[in-house]
């Protein structure tokens, strides 16, 4: 039997110093190539499970396995680099460096992760790639010599989607992607990153409030059905 | 990559950025600059003589003596008779000796009286002779050769009539005996370039009808002295303001100056203008070396003011942060990125702040040799310079650390999602 792309094991978390905030999550899975709606109102404690499952923040007791590799087994910079290695990620918005390159923002992530970077390469050299994924996208060709500050929000989002699924990490995970673009724009939007991630056959954990995107995804899960958020005294 | 992305960072925020650059160009170039001035005018100051191996003139300080007799700066306390300075011409040692008369001017140039031998033995920057680059030396009683800048400043050419003033900055004119431009010495980058050089005989000549520093019954009042009548007289002088003097062998330097200062019959001192340059860098020194500290706390006022312009904009970059760190960079890496930053901002700063440097010596050549007498020499940076400007760079990535460190721990508090 294959690992799942995320597994959470009780999971539990305590900002050091921010009021107590704590979170807990039992048990949570998201199988191979899954898309999953997390639906969450705002202070549910989504950023910060979201920082747990990336690794960026430690995670104390429980376990967060990403394809079977348990995170905290790993070391700081280790787990940075499997983050670099095996998640796309992609923001609400301001999501690229707005002075660099559309071209330098979607390789930024192959800078830390050599394995991705030699997959992106695979069908002739990198920016072959980054080309073909803008083209897949959407995007015009010419875009990616462009600063990313001059994109609409649109295509900055569309560029975020090419640098999340480039080198084609195993887990795509997405924090609101769609909040900073209008119903229409959405819905192509949606369309364009669901099409590639099949094409690339990754799993996908988006986070959201908006209850409507819902039938897209294989599966919905409610914050609150998987997390708990105590306030524990400061 | 992280280079190229450290350098747009840098391009986007240009203004802040060219004006932290800027800050220390300038105290990269002023630091440098007064470094290029201080060695500037030492090896001024020690190129100006050489090959005299003692100045002898009435007993006051070394240093006053160098500095009168030598760069014409200051006056003589007193002069050095006719006589005591033919005793010391006929020691055994003394292979050549130069008399050398000060006291009158003209504009705001120096007169000095010597013997012809002045421009075979007077020797500056290592062992260049003085040339005469047009016109001829001293032939006649009312010659005159004229350094490189008098002739620049007033216009002159050989033949032309000039007027000697009594005295420095005075009013009264020795014009009933004017003098005629002979010859004019070619640049050197001395004192020499600043003075009206005349002979011994020709100072005692305009001062025939003179005494006690004012013009006497029968001066210009009443008839002066014909100059037929002058050239005629004897005007071997009753005294001088100093003398240059070669040995003959180098050992018996300090056995001729014992002999000079303990002299009986008159008070006098004999320096060795090596020795009395010494002395002088040792007054100079310390306001050299605040000056110094002065320009290299101007340049970690620079620095200091990179650092606050980094760590300013620390909280408006937190989200670019989160980028780098989401996309998997280490801590680590975002420490490196604000110190290569800073790197790249002093490197900028050093190399325009050397361009500076080059660019105002340029300017300012001629203007410190005009006003100072001071030839700055535009030369190939040294190994020295390269130095202070590594100095400053590697100063620069050190300031850095304390706002880089604390987007370490900004990074590793704020996790991947900054809400802004």
């Amino acid at each position: 039997m294959t690992d799942p792309a995320l597994a959470l094991t009780d999971l539990r978390f305590a900002w050091p110093g921010r009021d107590g905030f704590a979170l807990r999550c039992p048990d949570f899975a998201l199988g191979q190539g899954e898309t999953v709606l997390l639906l969450g109102e705002s202070g549910s404690g989504k950023s910060t499970l979201l920082s747990l499952i990336c690794g960026i923040v430690a995670a104390g007791p429980g376990q967060v396995r990403i394809g079977g590799t348990d995170l905290g087994a790993l070391r700081a910079g280790a787990r940075d680099r499997f983050r670099a290695e095996g998640i796309g990620v992609i923001f609400q918005q301001f999501n690229l460096l707005p002075y660099a390159s559309v071209a330098d923002n979607i390789l930024l992530p192959l800078r830390f992760a050599p394995q991705r970077r030699a997959r992106a390469a695979k069908g002739g050299c990198v920016m072959a790639e980054v080309q073909r994924l803008c083209a897949a996208i959407g995007l015009p060709d010419d875009i990616v010599t462009r600063p990313a500050g001059r994109l609409s929000v649109g295509q900055q989002q569309r560029v975020a989607v090419v640098r999340a699924l480039i080198g084609q990490p195993p887990l795509i995970v997405a924090d609101e992607p769609t909040s900073a673009l209008d119903a229409a724009t959405q819905d192509a939007f949606l369309a364009l990153l669901f099409g590639q991630l099949r094409a690339a056959g990754a799993a996908l954990l988006m986070v959201s409030h908006d209850e409507r995107l819902a039938p897209r995804f294989d599966r919905t899960v409610h914050l609150r059905d998987i997390v708990t958020t105590p306030r524990v005294a400061a | 990559m992280i280079l190229r992305l450290a350098t747009r960072s840098l391009m986007a925020r240009a203004l802040t950025v060219g004006l932290t650059v800027l800050a220390i160009a300038l105290s990269v170039a002023l630091f440098l600059g007064i470094e290029k001035v201080r060695t500037g005018a030492r090896a001024s100051f020690a190129d100006t003589i050489s090959g005299t191996d003692l100045i002898v003139g009435a007993r006051s300080g070394s240093v006053q003596l160098l500095l009168y007799s030598v760069f014409r700066i200051g006056n003589a306390t007193n002069n050095v008779t006719w006589d005591s300075y033919q005793d010391i011409a006929a020691r055994p040692e003394v292979d050549w000796i130069v008399p050398i008369s000060l006291g009158d001017s003209h504009r705001q140039f120096r007169v000095m009286g010597t013997t012809p031998a002045f421009f075979d033995r007077y020797k500056y920057r290592g062992d260049r002779d003085l040339v005469i680059g047009e016109g001829a030396g001293l032939n006649d009683l009312y010659d005159a050769v004229i350094g490189a800048d008098v002739a620049q400043a007033l216009g002159y050419a050989v033949g032309d009539a000039i007027v000697v003033s009594h005295g420095v900055a005075s009013f009264t004119d020795h014009d009933d005996q004017p003098f005629r431009v002979a010859g004019i010495v070619e640049k050197t980058g001395t004192p020499v370039d600043r003075t009206v050089i005349v002979s011994l005989e020709a100072i005692e000549a305009i001062h025939v009808d003179w005494q006690q520093g004012g013009v006497a019954l029968g001066g210009p009042a009443g008839p002066a002295t014909p100059v037929e009548t002058i050239r005629a007289m004897d005007l071997t002088p009753s005294a001088i303001t100093a003398a240059l003097v070669g040995v003959d062998q180098r050992t018996q330097i300090f056995g001729l100056q014992r002999w000079v200062n303990d002299y009986s019959q008159e008070p006098l001192l004999a320096v060795l203008p090596g020795v009395a340059l010494q002395e002088l860098w040792q007054i100079v020194g310390v306001a050299e070396t605040a000056l110094v500290a002065v320009s290299g706390m101007v340049v970690v006022t620079a620095l200091l003011g990179m650092m606050a312009m980094i760590l300013s904009s620390l909280n408006e970059r937190r989200r670019e942060m989160a980028i780098w760190r989401a996309m998997g960079a280490r801590p680590a890496t975002i420490l490196s990125l604000l110190v290569l930053e800073a790197v790249v901002m002093a490197a900028l700063g050093a190399i325009l702040g050397f361009m500076l440097l080059y660019a105002g010596l340029w300017i300012a050549q001629p203007l410190f040799d005009a006003a100072f007498g001071l030839w700055l020499p535009i030369a190939a940076p040294h190994a020295q310079e390269f130095a202070v400007l590594g100095a400053v760079v590697l100063a620069a990535a050190v300031a850095s650390l304390v706002p880089a460190l604390r987007a370490y721990r900004l990074s590793l508090a704020d996790g991947m999602m900054v809400k802004i």
